[in-house]
């Protein structure tokens, strides 16, 4: 296989690299020049439409689509909200793309706006980002000062206002409908859909949520072109009508046990063996992998045997994983035990609920505090049995919840109890010789910071 | 009753009104006004949350239920100069975040969301911070303390910081 050289993460190393002469002379904002004097925003809809780009915020949803559900002549506003709130535990490709590239994004995200109409973008970002915030307002001024943003934007009749509003460390705000909430100025409770943001988004108006990675892949699908696109990744499988393919580079981010964590440019469909061998340098300290987040926790677990699973938009799902989320792949080795993984999973999950649904505000909290009661040497086999019926019960996929966070809560509890339930029987048994056959109700302890 | 005297300042105010033409409607730069009130006085206490509702033409009760939301605003003393919020997520917790955030509240002698009785340093702990490559990992202020081992991070945190954002 050919090298593949990173375009998303082009700028990285460069020096200067985030300025807007930097952008230029990479080729930057040519192309919008280009579709500015030349395209309608129907052409650019179609282009990302034919490119086959599926977004990569998580859901994998093809954002020409997406595009196409906005009402057709609305007089508007309609609004584009940049989703930067990245809090899945395990990501961090966007911050590095708004940190040495924002440029790329910014172009990214005038084209998609041009595309939807929408004269008005907030980029949502998460709190934590203090440098990105600073980069991508450095990056804003230049843009509006080289007359990119703003009326008229290069002499046509588009106009376009970028603003950046700031989170507040939830995690929730980066469910599309919370984030929209939240920008609002209310609590971050997810919206039943439909309906749809498309349809009925922010302040009531037809609105279009994507990442700040897909915003990179639309600067770059206007810069290279749909070939160049539909040449890198895995096709759509022909026995598969249902399969859009995954077409395009990706950022893999990498972390945990590794020799090297990083973000990593890749095609479409790296094996995880491959990324942790050939780019993260290894399982560290000579180790092996017992598990493998295939892109972010919500995803759930992978066992060392199905490291050879291709990370598409189909591949983590073939092995019983939630799907490709972030393609944060997180590498926990043979030391670490899976009573401690789980702990980790559900205490974020606990702590983030939104509370709004009882299934998920509740199975949260109970299956973290039966984790903390595990781990305390109190834990009994049938502790088993109802964390798996909390997981199999709770989420958007059985129907009993709002959003998506239940069922990334329940998938890492789904697939440690079913990929590793030996290990926990062994871990209870040794650690309650007394009561691990036990089946009565169990007062459940004190625990703190759940909230 | 006898006025208290006002805890929003005039720069305050203005800061959140030069805010205002963004957004089609007031509530939308509830979350901006908490932040630049917290930015300046290291907490919203509730009569800053009432000042805040005047200003925004909102119940005091509408900002209070969104502040209250993201449990990211202080309201009964000031957060430390230093606000360090530590990892605990997973890629942190594999490589000793846990132990890092005991370490550390045990060595400032306070324990999680506590403020050191200098008023220096406050300890969070944090969901992912987005920075697992550099795991375990600290956001103090605006600085990302990367790779850190309990020792290096009690050092760091005995720096002081600025807080520009
Ligand atoms: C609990 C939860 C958290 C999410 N967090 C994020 C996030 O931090 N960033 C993001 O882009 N998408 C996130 N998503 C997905 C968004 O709802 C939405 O699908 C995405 O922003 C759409 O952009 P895209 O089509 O460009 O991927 C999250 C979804 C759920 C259910
Ligand atoms: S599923 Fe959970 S996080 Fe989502 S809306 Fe319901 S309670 Fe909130
Ligand atoms: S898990 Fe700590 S920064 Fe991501």
């Amino acid at each position: 296989m050919q090298p593949f050289k990173p375009v998303l993460l082009e700028a990285v190393g460069v020096p200067d690299g985030q300025t807007i002469a930097s952008y230029r002379s990479r080729g930057g904002y040519e192309p919008l020049e280009q579709v500015l004097k030349q395209k309608q925003p129907v052409d650019v809809v179609e282009m990302v439409k034919a490119s086959g780009l599926r977004g990569r915020g998580g859901a994998g949803f093809s954002t020409g689509l997406k595009w196409t559900f906005l009402p057709k002549d609305h007089p508007g506003p309609i609004y584009l909200c940049i989703n930067a709130d990245e809090s899945e535990p395990g990501t961090f490709n966007n911050r590095i793309l708004m940190e040495d590239d924002p440029h790329q994004v910014i172009e990214g995200i005038i084209l998609s706006a041009y595309a939807t109409r929408a004269s008005t973008a907030y980029i949502y970002l998460r709190y934590e980002y203090p440098q990105s915030w600073q980069r991508l307002q450095t990056a804003i001024d230049e843009a509006y000062a080289a007359g990119y943003l703003g009326k008229n934007i290069k002499g046509s009749s588009f106009s376009l206002d970028i603003y950046l509003h700031r989170g507040a460390a939830a995690y929730i705000c980066g469910e599309e409908t919370g984030l929209i909430e939240s920008l609002e100025g209310k609590r971050a409770w997810p919206r039943i859909k439909p309906p749809f943001p498309a349809i009925e988004g922010l302040f009531r108006k037809p609105t279009v949520v994507n990442n700040i990675e897909t915003m990179a892949c639309v600067a770059q699908i206007a810069r290279r072109g749909v070939d160049w696109f539909r040449s890198i990744g895995v096709p759509a499988d022909p026995n598969n009508p249902r399969d859009p393919g995954s077409y395009g580079p990706k950022l893999y981010c990498l972390s945990g046990h590794v020799e090297r964590p990083g973000c990593y440019e890749t095609p479409l469909g790296i094996t995880a063996r491959q990324l942790i061998d050939e780019f993260g340098g290894g399982v560290w300290k000579g180790r092996k992998a017992k598990a493998v987040i295939p892109g972010g926790i919500s995803m759930g677990l992978m066992t060392e045997a199905e490291l050879d699973t291709p990370l598409d938009f189909a591949g983590p799902g073939k092995v019983g994983c939630l799907g490709l989320g972030t393609a944060a792949v997180v590498v926990i080795d043979e030391t670490v035990s899976i009573v401690d993984f789980l702990h980790n999973s559900c205490r974020f999950f606990a702590h983030e609920s939104c509370g709004q649904c009882t299934p998920c505000r509740e199975g949260t909290s109970w299956s973290l505090r039966m984790l903390e009661r595990i781990k305390a040497g109190k834990g009994r086999l049938r502790d088993l049995d109802l964390l798996a019926e909390i997981g199999n019960t709770m989420g958007m996929m059985p129907g009993s919840t709002i959003c998506g966070l239940a069922d990334g809560a329940a998938w890492p509890i789904k697939n440690a109890i079913k990929k590793f339930r030996g290990e926990f029987e062994d871990y209870i048994k040794q650690t309650n010789p007394q009561g691990w056959m036990v089946t009565d109700p169990v007062p459940a302890l004190q625990i703190v910071g759940s909230h | 009753m006898i006025a208290q005297p006002r805890i929003l300042t005039d720069e305050m105010i203005a800061q959140i009104e030069a805010l205002a033409p963004r957004y089609p409607n007031r509530r939308a730069l509830t979350l901006p006004a908490l932040h630049i009130v917290n930015a300046a006085l290291r907490y919203v206490p509730l009569q800053a949350v009432v000042e805040i509702a005047d200003v925004l033409g909102l119940a005091p009760a509408e900002v209070q239920d969104t502040l209250t939301f993201y449990q990211f605003f202080h309201q009964e003393k000031p957060c430390g100069n230093v606000r360090a919020f530590v990892c605990r997520s997973i890629s942190c917790a594999l490589r000793g975040g846990d132990e890092l955030l005991t370490h550390l509240c045990h060595k400032n002698g306070i324990d999680p969301y506590g403020t050191t009785p200098n008023g220096e340093l406050t300890i969070e702990p944090a969901e992912c911070l987005g920075a697992c490559d550099f795991a375990p990992c600290i956001l103090a202020n605006d600085d990302l303390l990367k790779n850190m081992t309990p020792e290096t991070a009690e050092a760091e945190l005995k720096k002081p910081r600025a807080r520009a954002t």
